[in-house]
Parts: C-alpha cells; sequence; structure tokens
C-alpha cells in the first residue's frame, strides 16, 4: 500500500506497540503531527519543553519494559532534546528519539531550525540514522528500535526530514532485521561461568556488587535466588537501587561516595567481587589506585565488554545478558553450594561495621530531609515510585527509602542531571497509571522544568512533589563547607517562588511544611486526601543537613568521612 | 606501544566521522587514518595507527566493536602483517641538487612523477619509517612539499579480515 513517509512513521510505532509518545510540534514535524491527529491507538503526550519530552521518554522505558518514544522538531527541538538523550545514554536506556529535520535539499543551507542532528547527537547516542529517502524509513524506524532494545540498551535517534514524511512509498513493516555489523552476545562463556562458579566457593570474604544491569535486564529475580543460595553479602549501586531487596538482612546497602560504612568497607575488603552489571565507575570505587592496593578477584558480568577491565582489572569477565548468566550459574548450582566456612567470620566483621550505624541521624529543631524520606517510605508503604532530581535530596532518597523492587527507584545516575525529576514523575506514571508517584527534589532542580507543573495539569497526573527546601543548592554548599572554606560561591539561591501560591496557580495543591511534627500527616493528607492530586510539598528543611558518609573526589573507598558524633 | 588497527565498517554516510569522534571523545590517540571502499562497495576499510598501552588498545578496540556500523576490529600488530605509505614529496631540483635528486629517489626506490625545470614530485613507497628517512637524507631546505597517505596494512599469509 502506496502511503507518505508520516503515515509510515506512525504505523511503524504502531506495528512496535507504542503507545505513548511524548513530543513537541514544530515546522518539520507536521506531516508526521498531521498523522498522530487522524488516529487514536497511539497518545501524544504534549509537553512544555523538549528536555521534558526526552526525559519523560526515559523514565516511561525505566519504569516499565516498554520503550520510550520522543517526537521533536528540528533545530531548537533537537538541541533541546540533547540533554534528555544524553541522560539517558550514560544509563543505558533503551528510547527512540523522532527528530524533524528540513528538507533534504535544504540541509546544508544553514535552512530556518536546520542543525547537524546527526553530529549533535552522535557522541551521546548508541546509534543514530539520517533518513534521506523515504523507501528507506520502515526499516530504520525498525533497526531503531531493534539497537536500543538489544545488547547494552540505549537511546537511537531517527532524524527525518521533512520532505520524506511527504513523499510516498510503498509501505511494508519489515518483521525481522538481520545486520551484519550488530550481533550482541546474549549467553555467557559456560567456561568461564564454571570458572567464575569455583571462586564463589573459594571465596572467603565475598560480595556480591550489583549495578543497574540487573535493572535494565530483569534479573532481579534471578539475583536474589543467587544470593540466597550462596549467602553473600549484596551491595548496590546508585542505578542499582530495587535491584536486590533493601530490606533483606544480606544486603548491605548502597556503596560508594555516599554508600553505608558497611557496604563500603565489604566491598573493599572483600577477597572475590562478583560485579554484576556495574562498572567500577569514580563514583562507586573513588580512587582506583587506592583501591587496587587490596588484594583480590574480581568475576566481572557484563553485557558490554568495554565495561570490562576499563577502570580494574578483572579476573574472571563474563559478556552476556545478565538475566541469562546468572540463569545459567544458578543451573551450575542447583545441586546446592557450600561456601567456605570462613564466610561467617567474614558476616561477622560486616555485622560489626553495619553496627556503627552510620546513616544515624538527629531529628532537631528543623526538619532533617532524612526523616522527609523516611517519612515518606513509611507512608506509601515503600511501594511507590520514587524520581529524584540531582543533589543532596537524590542521596539522601537513594538512602532512606528502601527500595524491594526493581524500576522504582528513578534518577539520572550517570549524567546526573538537574531538572529530571519532575518530567520522570511523569513518565512513570504514563507507563504505571494506577501508581502513587512521588519526585523527591529540591528548590534548585525543580526549577530547572518546573514548567511541566502545565503537563502535569492538562494530564491530570497526581504526582506528589516532595520539594526538600533549604534555600541552597545543597550539595555544592556541601562541598563549598568541606573543600572549599565555606566560601559558599553562588549556592544560595535567592528570590525563590512561593511554591504554594505557584503550584495553585498551575491548578494543583501546594503544601509548605515547616514543623517536624507536620511532616507525617502532611505526607498522609497528600496521599490519601489528594490522592487523585498533584501535590506540592514544599518542605522546608534544615539548611546544614548533609549528606553521609562522604568519600570525597578522588580518595580511597575505605577513607570514608563520617556524619559528626560516629 | 605503536598499533595499526583496520576496521572493517559498513560504507555509510557518517561512519568515518562514528570512528574519529570515538578517539577524540576518549582521549584516544590516532597517527595515522586512511579509509576507502573494499572490493564490496558496501564496506569500507579503515586503518588507524595510534599509541597507548595493552588497556588503552583493549579499550580501543572494545570501544571500535561497539559501533554499531563496524563489522569487524583487528589489531595487525598483534602478528605477522606488512604495511605500506604513499607519500607524494616535491623537492627543489635545480643545478647540482638536480642529479642529487635524482640519485637519492633511485636509492629509496622512488620514482619521479613529475618533473619541471626546477622541480620534482617523487612518489615514494614504504613502511612509515623509510619515508621518514628519506625526509631525514634529503637537505631541509630542498623540500618544498610533502603529502603522505597515512598507514595500510594487511596481514600476512592466512590472516584475513573479511566478512
Amino acid at each position: 500500500m502506496m502511503m507518505t513517509g508520516a503515515e509510515i512513521v506512525i504505523r511503524c510505532l504502531q506495528e512496535e506497540k507504542v503507545e505513548h509518545v511524548f513530543g513537541y510540534p514544530g515546522g518539520s514535524v507536521l506531516h508526521i503531527y498531521d498523522e498522530l491527529f487522524k488516529q487514536d491507538q497511539i497518545k501524544h503526550i504534549l509537553v512544555r519543553h523538549e528536555q521534558a519530552a526526552v526525559h519523560a521518554a526515559d523514565a516511561y522505558s525505566r519504569s516499565s519494559r516498554k520503550v520510550g518514544v520522543a517526537l521533536v522538531t528540528s533545530g531548537p527541538g533537537v538541541t533541546n532534546a540533547v540533554t534528555g538523550i544524553a541522560t539517558a545514554y550514560m544509563d543505558s536506556v533503551p528510547m527512540v528519539v523522532l527528530c524533524g529535520q528540513v528538507p533534504t535539499y535544504y540541509i546544508g543551507q544553514d535552512a530556518f531550525q536546520e542543525c547537524d542532528t546527526v553530529g549533535i547527537t552522535r557522541p551521546c547516542v548508541k546509534h543514530n540514522f539520517l533518513v534521506k529517502d523515504v523507501k528507506d524509513l520502515a526499516i530504520t524506524l525498525k533497526k531503531a528500535f531493534h539497537i536500543a532494545t538489544t545488547g547494552r540498551p540505549g537511546p537511537v535517534v531517527v532524524d527525518i526530514p521533512k520532505d520524506v514524511t511527504a513523499n510516498k512509498c510503498e509501505f511494508e513493516y519489515p518483521k525481522a532485521v538481520q545486520m551484519r555489523s550488530y550481533n550482541p552476545v546474549v549467553k555467557g562463556h559456560l567456561g568461564q561461568i564454571k570458572k567464575a562458579v569455583q571462586l564463589l566457593a573459594e571465596a572467603r570474604r565475598p560480595v556480591i556488587y550489583a549495578g543497574g544491569g540487573v535493572v535494565l535486564s530483569d534479573a532481579a529475580e534471578k539475583l536474589t535466588l543467587l544470593a540466597r543460595k550462596l549467602g553473600f553479602p549484596v551491595t548496590n549501586t546508585l542505578m542499582g537501587l530495587g535491584g536486590y531487596p533493601a530490606t533483606d538482612k544480606q544486603n548491605v546497602g548502597m556503596l560508594g561516595m555516599h554508600g553505608s560504612y558497611e557496604a563500603n568497607m565489604t566491598m573493599h575488603y572483600a577477597d572475590l567481587i562478583l560485579a554484576l552489571g556495574a562498572r567500577f565507575d569514580d563514583r562507586v570505587i573513588g580512587d582506583p589506585e587506592h583501591f587496587a592496593e587490596e588484594p583480590r578477584k574480581i568475576i566481572h558480568v557484563d553485557i558490554d565488554p568495554s565495561s570490562i577491565s576499563k577502570r580494574v582489572k578483572v579476573d574472571v569477565p563474563i559478556v552476556g545478558n545478565l538475566f541469562d548468566v546468572l540463569d545459567e550459574m544458578l543451573k551450575l548450582l542447583e545441586d546446592g553450594f557450600k561456601a567456605d566456612p570462613a564466610v561467617a567470620d567474614w558476616w561477622r566483621q560486616i555485622e560489626e561495621w553495619r553496627g556503627r550505624d552510620s546513616l544515624r541521624y538527629k531529628q532537631g529543631q528543623h526538619i532533617m530531609p532524612q526523616y522527609v524520606v523516611e517519612k515518606l517510605y513509611e507512608v506509601t508503604g515503600g511501594d511507590a515510585f520514587i524520581t529524584s532530581d540531582v543533589g543532596q535530596h537524590q542521596m539522601f532518597a537513594a538512602q532512606y527509602y528502601k527500595f524491594d523492587k526493581p524500576r522504582r527507584w528513578i534518577n539520572s545516575g550517570g549524567l546526573g542531571t538537574m531538572g529530571v525529576g519532575l518530567p520522570y514523575a511523569m513518565g512513570v506514571r504514563f507507563a504505571n497509571p494506577d501508581m502513587p508517584v512521588a519526585c523527591v527534589t529540591g528548590e534548585g532542580s525543580i526549577q530547572m522544568c518546573i514548567q511541566e507543573l502545565s503537563t502535569c495539569k492538562q494530564f491530570e497526573l497526581p504526582i506528589k512533589i516532595i520539594n526538600l527546601n533549604n534555600g541552597m543548592l545543597g550539595m555544592v554548599r556541601q562541598w563549598q563547607e568541606m573543600f572549599y572554606s565555606k566560601r559558599y560561591s553562588q549556592s544560595y539561591v535567592t528570590s525563590l517562588p512561593d511554591f504554594v501560591k505557584l503550584a495553585e496557580s498551575y491548578g494543583h495543591v501546594g503544601m509548605k511544611i515547616e514543623r517536624p511534627e507536620d511532616v507525617e500527616p502532611a505526607l498522609k493528607k497528600a496521599f490519601t486526601e489528594h490522592k487523585n492530586d498533584l501535590v506540592f510539598m514544599d518542605f522546608i528543611i534544615d539548611p546544614t543537613a548533609n549528606v553521609f558518609p562522604m568519600v570525597a573526589a578522588g580518595k580511597g573507598l575505605t577513607e570514608m568521612i563520617l556524619a559528626e558524633g560516629l | 606501544m605503536r598499533h595499526i588497527i583496520s576496521v572493517l565498517l559498513e560504507n555509510e554516510a557518517g561512519a568515518l566521522s562514528r570512528v574519529a569522534g570515538l578517539f577524540s571523545a576518549r582521549g584516544y590517540n590516532i597517527e595515522t587514518l586512511t579509509v576507502a571502499p573494499t572490493e564490496d562497495a558496501s564496506l569500507s576499510r579503515m586503518t588507524i595507527v595510534t599509541r597507548g598501552s595493552d588497556e588503552v588498545l583493549e579499550q580501543i578496540t572494545k570501544q571500535l566493536n561497539k559501533l554499531v556500523d563496524v563489522v569487524k576490529v583487528v589489531d595487525l600488530s598483534e602478528a605477522a602483517h606488512v604495511e605500506r605509505e604513499l607519500m607524494l614529496i616535491k623537492v627543489r631540483a635545480t643545478g647540482k641538487d638536480r642529479e642529487e635528486m635524482k640519485r637519492m629517489a633511485d636509492i629509496f626506490r622512488g620514482r619521479i612523477i613529475d618533473v619541471t625545470e626546477s622541480t620534482y614530485v617523487v612518489e615514494l613507497t614504504g613502511t612509515s619509517a623509510k619515508l621518514d628517512s628519506f625526509i631525514n637524507a634529503l637537505d631541509a631546505g630542498l623540500i618544498l612539499e610533502t603529502v603522505r597517505t597515512g598507514v595500510s596494512g594487511i596481514g600476512r599469509g592466512d590472516r584475513i579480515l573479511k566478512v
């Protein structure tokens, strides 16, 4: 059947079972928007800024198993989207971003709203395409979805010139796609897996170090089975939270720059690290040379070979999909597993470290941010989707909200993008329409995508915004306090809006909470009485609160700064 | 350590920029880079000369393999191979230098491919080191212009890089 390029775009999305597209129209994508108008299978979510469209599509994907799709126009539409694309790329989120482009015969002539989309996005996508001929459109979109979702997932950009969306050709959606240059490994090498299992049995001080790959490959259940079988301690990275139940006694907490004392000590002094879908990055192990001082063996399972032996030397590399590799490991352990007796002593040591209670804090006269997150955890029964922005509040949310399930914790771990929290909450809500969603943020981050309160009104999204307001760019202030002799350069946020009135002006509910005793009742009210409303909860918190423990940049994992009195 | 990496990649617009961008973004060094389509026009073959420790080289090959357009990557310098580079060098050739230039070209098995009253263009093929030696052997004041292709390399014997 002959179709225009725009019709083909929509048909391809339908074939891929896409239900939601987050986007913003403009000149180059008008043909596509016209086709969107003529159908009702795909719902379009109109955001207020392209950055938010991509963030929302990203969180849509993170919080479900679906592929997030964003649609933006050429030029500024694309450049606005870049932050969102880079954010998704750093955290390996499968996503397809469709971009309008000026007509092929204008490309390269500095046309109105022209930019080199493929060039600009190249370093922050898994792959990108410029479709120059309508005949290539269907196969390119098929490839885009294939590449985004297989191997190490990531965002794929498809740049579509306007004339391509107007031109016609015969449409047939390819059922499968074969690419000789792209064949990601799935199954791990059995010999390597056997070697790993052997090392597990010999380990005296083992640790399972589980990253975002556990969540991405839906291997959380497999990991739990494996950890139970082995009886080893498990530590999660920031991206891995929820990949192993936080409330399980084998979980020693998050590790890294703001990891728990026991997690960092366990990681550092382990004689065997089973690294699963994690990448030993600077925020996790600190100084790699300090980390390398301790002799140990490392088994590293990752779908991306380039993540292995990048920052630390690995003894047993296993390239493969985590789900499949863990499945294979479990099969090998079917006849039972006997850990080295020394592991019992190791656990005694870990319990001693745990006894330091490194996340302890004192709730005084002012509201402590930790307290708000703890109460949020209680009020939501630990079962909400939590998105966060970037900064102190992000770390407090990660430390004090105990995630027992994967895909519940949605944050920008790799790129560390302020402003994601609210659009993330939108994306989560579209993917999980009946679930409670809270966005833990600060007065700095929330203002970076505050315009989305309007989108939230249009689509009646009952997000709870937990604004931990200290009038400071808290993490910047913390570093300035600790490493810049308290020279608070530009970290004080003045002229803040009245967030209650701001929320109300968008048609939402606003609350200002200033006393510790009001925290819990306010949260309860927000999640019950205002269950169906967006509630902007402005918590005025202790401006001096800092995130501890802390491994300063460039320091070793055991060189932690603990909270006062610990 | 100097390495010669051969890359087979899809002959598509932008494929070169993906490789070049990867090297600059990750701070890898490129000494020379050559690229042209192979006998199968849908594929390009690229030869990259780079330097780095074993760890860096491991990352370079892994990162190249990760590019969606890349079909195959081989580090030629890991085994027996031959490498050649082509140079065209324009030299002043007047008076007594005219005869000397001809002699030097002969010694290095170069060919003079353009002649004017005052200049020669010498075509010289060999390893990069041989081309360097030729340049060093000439009086620097007589060199007017040089252009080099960068290294092309191929494995010896049964070592074949093909889809």
